[in-house]
């Protein structure tokens, strides 16, 4: 009966919680959680981010046939639920997670080892209603066995040679070669989910600006988008547009800085000289407009905290003139020089396929033929309004993920030339009224799409909050990518992906 | 077709490197702190070199952006004589951001511990002084002197590359005082 029901028919088998915007909730019971993740086998429904609370498991849908999205949610008083992961392997990690941090059991899933927990947090489970005394010593990692004749062991990190992140790098090698590559995340892990808990409104939105530092704006942005929807706040247009303004020239500072960063990792460092003094020149001109260099702060629940004067304006379009050309010059620095070129090419391909199957978004998707960008669909404002396209190459390597950036940012220079022609007079900040209710919002960043749901209390204070960062669907892609590369390749493979350490360890 | 890259050359000879010609203000905030902590312990003479070791203990990366942006050819750290290692082996100082997460803080001593004596501890940022706005979570033991003795603090969040770049001054022309 339900074999080509729609994702909102499928789900209306569950009961709809209240209060739950712009997109439904629904509850389902165990019988029809487990019919949705055997349906979701076949079905076009796109994961999109999974979560849990004390007793309930979440996860965040979306149809890609009609466009529509959903949350259904698992109440586990059992404190087991049907993995997902069996069906999307990109929930595999998210399970692990789910099962450190809520205590709640993927039934079904296979992999089962830990994965944000170390064994040094002072209990197990922090999140569940009933925390477990800690395990004794931190227990030994069990990496995933490569097995043949010569292969050899290198293990890298935590602690990185460069300035850089932590994380840790495991590869099986059979000379140069890379037979195996294993993740290993979490070195990060803060405990955002419990920091949040009972945090008013505007600290609560500092700390969503400190997810994951150079996505700043499009983590404020996106928890703004979701309290606004929680508590039906209307924002003003003209803070619409100016935080678009503050997201695009986020996207250009870290493209531009990436693309110099991913030619060093090639050993010709005059790009990254280049490109890096063109960030510079953007984070000074943030400073001088909106008062801080990565703008943290600034977007805002109810609008944005600073207006922008026409001064301002003129300052930003000189500025801009100007880097266009620059930025121009640095391009034409990778594309003619074939001894880069013959770096990028051919080098860290991920297939398309694979992209689909992980619902991988960003670049690292668009490079292998996965067109999504979530200012597109579902959209928001004021990107209805602008004319912009997204790149998208086919093959999947280093060089298209250099070039599907270098286009991004050409569309992210033609989108900020509109919004300062058209940018609407009044205010830009409005007062977000006292009110529960839940709220999910969708917002491109520009390693991809950024999810945040959050819960209101009446008091304006947060009751619970998750955030889902686009790596979670990335980091996998790059196990797969380096295979059959050289351990030499790989820094120029991982930069080329730059996937977030922060924002996914939470 | 002559390369670009010839270009590239030919502009930076004409025109000059991109570097910032004026002087470096100093932080009062961390020259205080810097000259109490030298003033309690003689340094060794380091000259005028600073090699530096970078660990990431749990920051929100963005104080990470602002040390690759002191980096960058505009603040150009090395012209002082900073510059930054890949082993601890080789390093004088630890530059430790984050509010150190409990998954981090094994490495972070660990790392410490490889750096040759004397060594210097300089703490970026605000959340790296006492865990900032991650203090008080399960997972974060709230600021790097629980782990490693700090010798100087950088506040700001993140701090500013001009401010990065004083604090690191400082510490660089006490200790060659100091000796
Ligand atoms: S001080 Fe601020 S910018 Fe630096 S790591 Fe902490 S939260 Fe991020």
């Amino acid at each position: 009966m339900l074999g080509n029901a729609s994702l909102l028919d499928f789900l209306s088998i569950g009961t709809v919680v209240p209060a739950a915007r712009p997109w439904p909730r629904f509850r389902l019971d165990g019988k029809a959680w487990r019919a949705l993740v055997e349906r979701m086998d076949a079905a076009d429904w796109l994961l999109l981010a999974e979560w849990a609370e004390p007793g309930e498991v979440h996860i965040a849908l979306r149809d890609e046939g009609s466009g529509s999205i959903a949350i259904a949610s698992r109440p586990c008083p059992d404190r087991r639920f049907f993995a997902v992961g069996q069906v999307r392997p990109g929930a595999i990690r998210l399970e692990r997670a789910i099962h450190d941090l809520w205590g709640l059991v993927p039934e079904g899933l296979e992999d089962r080892r830990p994965w944000l927990d170390h064994g040094r947090w002072p209990c197990r489970h922090p999140l569940a209603a009933e925390k477990l005394p800690p395990a004794g010593s931190p227990p030994p990692y069990a990496f995933l066995a490569a097995e043949g004749e010569g292969l050899h062991q290198i293990p890298v990190g935590p602690v990185h040679a460069g300035v850089i992140e932590p994380g840790h790098f495991r590869f099986h090698a059979q000379g140069e070669t890379v037979v195996r590559l294993e993740e290993r995340l979490g070195y990060l892990h803060k405990g955002i989910h419990g920091l949040m808990a009972g945090k008013p409104l505007a600290q609560a939105a500092r700390l969503a600006g400190r997810i994951s530092g150079d996505s700043t704006v499009a983590y404020a942005l996106a928890f703004a988008r979701a309290v606004e929807a929680a508590t039906g706040c209307e924002v003003p247009a003209r803070a619409h547009w100016l935080r678009a303004l503050m997201a695009e020239l986020e996207r250009i500072a870290n493209h531009v800085v990436d693309i110099g960063a991913i030619c060093n990792d090639a050993a010709f460092a005059m790009p990254l000289a280049h490109m890096s003094e063109l960030r510079e020149k953007l984070l000074r001109a943030n400073a001088l407009l909106f008062g801080h260099r990565l703008s943290m702060d600034c977007v805002v629940p109810g609008g944005v905290a600073c207006d922008l004067d026409d001064d301002g304006i003129e300052v930003l379009r000189h500025l801009l003139s100007r880097l266009r050309k620059r930025f121009e010059k640095g391009v034409g620095l990778y594309s003619d020089t074939p001894s880069l070129l013959d770096r990028t090419t051919g080098t860290g391909v991920v297939s398309g396929s694979l992209a689909h199957r992980f619902g991988a978004g960003g670049f690292v998707g668009r490079a292998a033929s996965r067109s999504h960008d979530a200012r597109k669909v579902p959209g928001y404002p004021p990107y209805d309004d602008l004319d912009f396209a997204v790149p998208v190459m086919a093959e999947g390597d280093v060089h298209a993920r250099v070039m599907v950036r270098v286009q991004e940012v050409r569309a992210s220079l033609g989108l900020i030339d509109q919004i300062l022609a058209g940018l609407p007079g009044g205010a830009c900040r409005v007062d977000v009224p006292r009110q529960d209710g839940e709220g999910l919002a969708l917002v491109e960043g520009f390693r991809g799409e950024v999810a945040v749901w959050v819960r209101l209390d009446g008091d304006g204070r947060v009751a619970a909050a998750h955030f889902h960062d686009p790596s979670w669907f990335q980091w996998p892609l790059l196990e797969a990518a380096i295979e059959g590369n050289i351990v030499a390749d790989f820094p120029l493979c991982n930069k080329s992906f730059n996937c977030a350490y922060s924002g996914v360890d939470l | 077709m002559i390369p670009p890259i010839a270009h590239f050359l030919f502009h930076h000879l004409v025109r000059g490197p991109a570097t910032l010609r004026d002087r470096i203000p100093a932080d009062p905030d961390g020259v205080a702190e810097l000259a109490e902590a030298v003033g309690v312990r003689a340094r060794a003479r380091l000259g005028r070199s600073l090699a530096i070791r970078m660990v990431d203990a749990g920051s929100c990366n963005g104080c990470e952006l602002e040390v690759n942006a002191a980096n960058n050819p505009i603040y150009d750290l090395e012209r002082f004589g900073i510059r930054f290692v890949a082993s601890p082996r080789h390093a004088d100082c630890l530059l430790v951001s984050g509010p150190v997460t409990a998954n981090m803080a094994e490495a972070l001593k660990r790392t410490y511990d490889a750096i040759p004596a004397p060594k210097w501890v300089v703490a970026l940022g605000d959340c790296a002084r006492d865990g900032g706005c991650f203090a008080g979570s399960y997972a974060v033991l709230g600021g790097v002197d629980k782990v490693v003795p700090v010798d100087l603090h950088i506040p700001g969040c993140p701090p500013p590359p001009k401010q990065i770049l004083a604090g690191l001054l400082a510490l660089l022309e006490r200790a060659a005082a100091g000796g």
